[in-house]
């Protein structure tokens, strides 16, 4: 059944997904970094760990922003092809993370011309829509900070390298990023479709909760495949990343990541696009349903 | 053990430090990162004059939050240091001593820090919330239109610093 959503309800939503994604860190990685520092050996990495965790909850009681880079936020849009949405759309999306970020003394981190660069401030988003069933908006916001998003890679495969030569590329990727982008880290990977459906995925892997298992991989004409082996390759990945011993603020130690997340989607014969997108420990997001 | 040192730094505090060693910084600091930094160096090559005294001073790369009410500043960690390399070793002619950020430098800048007497510290990465306990007053002193750009006077008490590269130009990433 259709339903009507005013655009003042989303901006009203982004508005609050907004301030709560830069103030509390999410649970699952909040969860993840007391793992990382109850089986952390290295004395100063656990001490880095503790200052990690020592930060998040100040900034929930005080409302802080977790970090100062409060990001380019990333907003995902799944619209119910049965809602109905009145009023100017992108421009409460806009609205909703202009009031938040004023609400959340948070940072004036966009620049409209990304050449002239100029004065910043907090607008726009960069913004996805996808279609989905029924007749819901489902909103997720990740304010993505720009110390990690420098790091982001993409490549393009040939469609009969071995799974090895990806695992050497992201592998690789977070050895570029080394100490520079606050680690750990959590690592999203987006593999399959186009060179900029792929980047796309890499992101909203992050999205996903560290502990949930990836999403099915889409049925095909070969009937759909089980996700198993992305998992064991998120599992690989992760362990293979934890021993390059960069640690917390690349000072060494195990904790070196707190995640890998793979999304996966069909691509063509002749192609095999890979993504890494990794983002620091203030792996931020938030989401509602409305 | 943790070394207490303040600023301005002279000579003196500075052959102390070593690599790997963790300090505690008082005193008066500038924050500057990208626009700021070009600006500076805008400023030292037209020979005008500079906002803040540069001998002695430490400079934190940081751009904070919009301070919120009743608060001295909002979150203020480090940001990532290698972007602003190509700036560095004129300031540290210049007489900078101290700086603080995040991550890596290239090895001119390394290099600078040997020749000039400088130190790199780090700042706990990604704890711009827990790091506003250490400052206890902010002003802006320059450049202004930069919004969370501009070059900031902050006076730190206690600020916990781990030394990246020291005047020896040792590293701590190796
Ligand atoms: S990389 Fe992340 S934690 Fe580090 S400064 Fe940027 S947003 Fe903050």
């Amino acid at each position: 059944m259709v339903r009507i959503i005013t655009s003042d309800k989303i901006r009203e939503t982004v508005r609050d997904l907004c301030i709560k994604a830069n103030v509390r860190l999410r649970p699952d990685v909040l969860a993840a970094l007391k793992n990382a520092y109850r089986i952390e050996a290295d004395k100063r990495a656990k001490r880095i760990l503790r200052a990690i965790l020592d930060n998040a909850a100040i900034a929930r009681k005080e409302s802080l922003a977790v970090c100062q880079d409060t990001g380019l936020p990333f907003v995902m849009l799944g619209i119910g092809q049965e809602a109905r949405i009145t009023g100017d759309l992108t421009r409460a999306v806009n609205k909703g993370v202009e009031q938040g970020y004023r609400r959340g003394y948070f940072r004036e981190s966009i620049v409209r011309d990304p050449l002239m660069r100029g004065a910043s401030g907090y607008s726009p988003a960069v913004i996805h829509t996808e279609i989905i069933r029924g007749n819901k908006v489902k909103i997720a916001v990740l304010p993505k900070g720009f110390g990690s998003e420098n790091k982001s890679q993409s490549r393009m495969f040939n469609p009969t390298a071995g799974i090895d030569e990806i695992k050497k590329f992201v592998v690789e990727s977070v050895i570029t990023a080394g100490p520079d982008a606050c680690p750990p880290y959590v690592v999203g990977v987006g593999i399959g479709g186009t060179a900029d459906y792929a980047s796309f995925l890499a992101k909203k892997a992050l999205l996903r909760s560290i502990f949930r298992p990836a999403s099915r991989v889409p049925a095909g004409k070969a009937g759909g495949r089980p996700t198993g082996h992305i998992k064991n390759l998120e599992h690989d990945l992760l362990r293979r990343i934890n021993g390059l011993n960069i640690g917390p603020m690349g000072l060494g130690g195990r904790s070196t990541c707190l995640g890998v997340n793979i999304e996966t989607s069909p691509t063509h014969i002749a192609g095999l696009p890979v993504a890494v997108n990794i983002s620091c420990h203030a792996l931020r997001s938030a989401r509602a349903s409305i | 053990m943790t070394i207490k040192i303040s600023v301005p730094l002279d000579t003196a505090q500075i052959k102390r430090l070593k690599a790997g060693d963790e300090v505690l910084l008082s005193g008066t600091i500038y924050t500057a990162r990208d626009q700021a930094h070009k600006k500076l160096v805008e400023i030292i090559r037209s020979k005008k004059r500079l906002p803040f005294e540069m001998r002695g001073a430490v400079v934190y790369y940081c751009g904070p939050t919009r301070t919120p009410r009743g608060r001295v500043i909002g979150s203020c960690g480090p940001t990532t240091a290698s972007r602003m390399d190509a700036f560095t070793p004129a300031l540290l002619i210049r007489g900078l001593k101290g700086i603080i950020g995040k991550g890596r430098r290239s090895l001119s800048v390394v290099k600078a820090l040997k020749e000039q007497g400088g130190v790199y510290f780090l700042a706990y990465a990604g704890c711009g919330a827990l790091i506003t306990r250490y400052v206890k007053k902010a002003r802006v002193i320059a450049f202004k239109e930069l919004g969370p750009e501009a070059v900031r006077s902050l006076e730190v008490e206690d600020f916990p610093l781990i030394v990246a590269v020291d005047a020896r130009g040792n590293s701590i990433y190796g």
